[in-house]
């Protein structure tokens, strides 16, 4: 009896441990050192991503399919020349056809992924325990 | 006892796996001609239906299988809730066909689908959850670890995959790191509860064939119980290392997945015990379990491995992950929910399979090498994924390191191929015996 008294009472622990560590993560846990809110041009475009299935090929942060390449900093790398692939349907990416306002959309979220921190990211600071501190945008 | 529902549940299972796997050679064949299919099924559905597929797979046959099992010792309370489920189950999984196949899409990694199709699948979970608990709930606080387990991993499952629609909510959406954390905290969740019922369902069997409760009661049985259970809530942040969020996020994560070197050290301890008892078990669910095993120990080692966040660092975003995630979705999940089938199947009719012995063995052998194949072509493509990422500008253009991989990729699909053939050796005598059983 008393074994499964303490069964239940470590379930009941982890439980409420979970509730308050969700908590945690979703408000100060993910509070973020980088300047990450989305204004509502981004957050349409961030909508297009995900209706057209982007991140079966791409990946944010390197989470994503691996056909196309990590779209996490591509605005620094091409500014607005992203726009220029977006319809053109090389390789295996589908022909899309997107309006000019669709692609102004999609060119701030890719503004907001890219303020958001770096991948990948190469200026990590390596502890003896193997842990790593990683770059952000504010320094 | 009906158990025409509980075969149902099973049939549609390995019809998702069989397509599953169907849909993921057409899309390692678009990996290597990106032209192929690309008009009528572009790589972005196919790679969804092939998920869904695989996932429905997992689902639906760890609950056939639960169902089955609590049925045999109790009295399933709603028999018409598990009709309900089923009839649920299977119209959204038609549903979810269509959504992805028209373009209609909610765009979530694995769960690609019109995030409206959440509501019928949560209804599915909780005729579940009403059935389950009010079936086994005066036996659970005395009983073995397996219903605590597939009483978790239901429990579980609809908190993670209910907290996974929280991107809709505008505080989430429209903050780039919070949608990330959503998304991958609750889907640590969910292949946690998923493996909490198929793990769950390992022990079941295993029990069952050696004819010895203990391993399924007693204090360390909850130990390692308690040790996954922390593991699925606590865990999930080793797939965001590199996210930018509170450090203590990662430190938290790092520390909870390392508890994992103990289930390592419990399995060499037991493999050494093992070694001086002669138990010879003719069943091809203990063998099938057996090689579990084989795959838990190589996919725990890749597992703690890229769990240090040093190592991490390389391996994240490569085809490692990919790696790891197939690994203990064919090499484990899979294997027990086949060992799990093979046991019910020979519970029924015990002879119903004798004749197809020779096959069965040539394609548990298939099964294992193709599997080893492919694994071990994800880790190399992995490995030269990591030093692409790590080079420093100038570096060769994205198209031209996949151009590079083919080879690569050649073996990988080469090793899909020689799978596919196995699993239509295995499932297709167990379906027919499971139809067999429905109709009568």
């Amino acid at each position: 009896m008393n074994e499964q008294k303490q069964n239940l009472s470590v379930f009941i622990i982890l439980i409420l441990l979970f509730t308050v560590h969700t908590y945690t993560v979703y408000t100060s846990g993910t509070e973020n050192i980088n300047s990450t809110r989305m204004n509502t041009s981004a957050i349409k475009g961030k909508a297009l991503w995900q209706k057209n299935n982007c991140t079966s090929c791409h990946q944010i942060y390197g989470l994503g399919g691996y056909l196309g390449p990590d779209l996490t900093n591509v605005y620094s790398r091409y500014g607005d020349g992203v726009k220029s692939f977006l319809n053109a349907g090389i390789e295996s990416m589908p022909v899309y056809s997107f309006s000019d306002k669709e692609q102004q959309d999609l060119l701030e979220f890719f503004k907001s992924l890219n303020e958001s921190g770096f991948y990948p990211n190469k200026d990590v600071e390596k502890t003896w325990y193997g842990n790593i501190k990683i770059r952000d945008k504010t320094r | 006892m009906n158990k025409k529902t509980h075969f149902s549940f099973l049939i549609l299972g390995i019809i998702s796996l069989k397509l599953g796997l169907f849909f993921g050679l057409l899309a390692g064949a678009q990996y290597m001609v990106p032209e192929f299919l690309k008009e009528i099924i572009p790589f972005s559905q196919m790679r969804e239906l092939h998920v869904t597929m695989v996932i429905s797979w997992i689902i639906l046959t760890a609950t056939g299988c639960i169902y089955y099992f609590i049925s045999i010792d109790n009295k399933l309370a709603f028999p018409k809730l598990e009709k309900a489920h089923i009839i649920i189950f299977g119209l959204t999984g038609i549903l979810i066909l269509i959504s992805i196949l028209t373009n209609n899409m909610g765009g979530r990694e694995y769960m690609t689908y019109n995030p409206l199709l959440f509501f019928p699948i949560i209804i599915g979970w909780l005729l579940f959850a009403i059935n389950y608990y009010q079936t086994i709930i005066k036996k659970i606080v005395f009983g073995p670890v397996y219903l605590w387990m597939w009483m978790t991993g239901i429990l579980f499952m609809i908190i993670t995959y209910s907290e996974a629609h929280l991107w809709i909510f505008s505080f989430f959406k429209g903050d780039v790191i919070k949608d990330i954390t959503v998304q991958w905290k609750s889907y640590g969740g969910i292949v946690g509860s998923w493996n909490m019922l198929i793990y769950g369902t390992a022990i079941y069997v295993m029990s069952k064939i050696k004819g010895d409760d203990r391993i399924a009661k007693g204090k360390i049985a909850f130990f390692f119980y308690f040790l996954g259970l922390t593991n699925l809530m606590f865990g999930w942040a080793h797939h965001t290392y590199i996210i930018p969020h509170k450090p203590w996020i990662r430190i938290l994560a790092y520390g909870i997945s390392m508890t994992e070197w103990i289930i390592l050290g419990s399995m060499i301890l037991n493999w050494r015990k093992s070694l001086n008892q002669k138990q010879k078990i003719n069943s091809p669910a203990y063998k099938w379990l057996l090689s579990t095993d084989v795959w838990i120990f190589l996919n725990l080692v890749l597992a703690l491995l890229i769990s240090i966040p040093t190592i991490n660092l390389f391996t994240h975003g490569t085809h490692i992950t990919v790696a790891h995630s197939m690994g203990t979705t064919i090499g484990i999940n899979s294997t027990i929910l086949i060992a799990a089938i093979f046991y019910i199947v020979s519970k029924e009719n015990k002879f119903s399979l004798n004749k197809y012995k020779k096959r069965l063995n040539i394609a548990f052998w298939l099964f294992h090498i193709s599997l080893l194949v492919f694994w071990g072509s994800l880790l190399y493509s992995g490995y030269l994924k990591g030093i692409w990422d790590q080079m420093d500008m100038p570096k060769t253009s994205f198209s031209e390191f996949i151009t590079d991989l083919k080879p690569v990729i050649h073996v990988l699909v080469s090793g899909g191929l020689f799978l596919f053939i196995s699993i239509e050796f295995i499932t297709n005598p167990l379906i027919k015996a499971l139809i067999n059983k429905s109709k009568k």
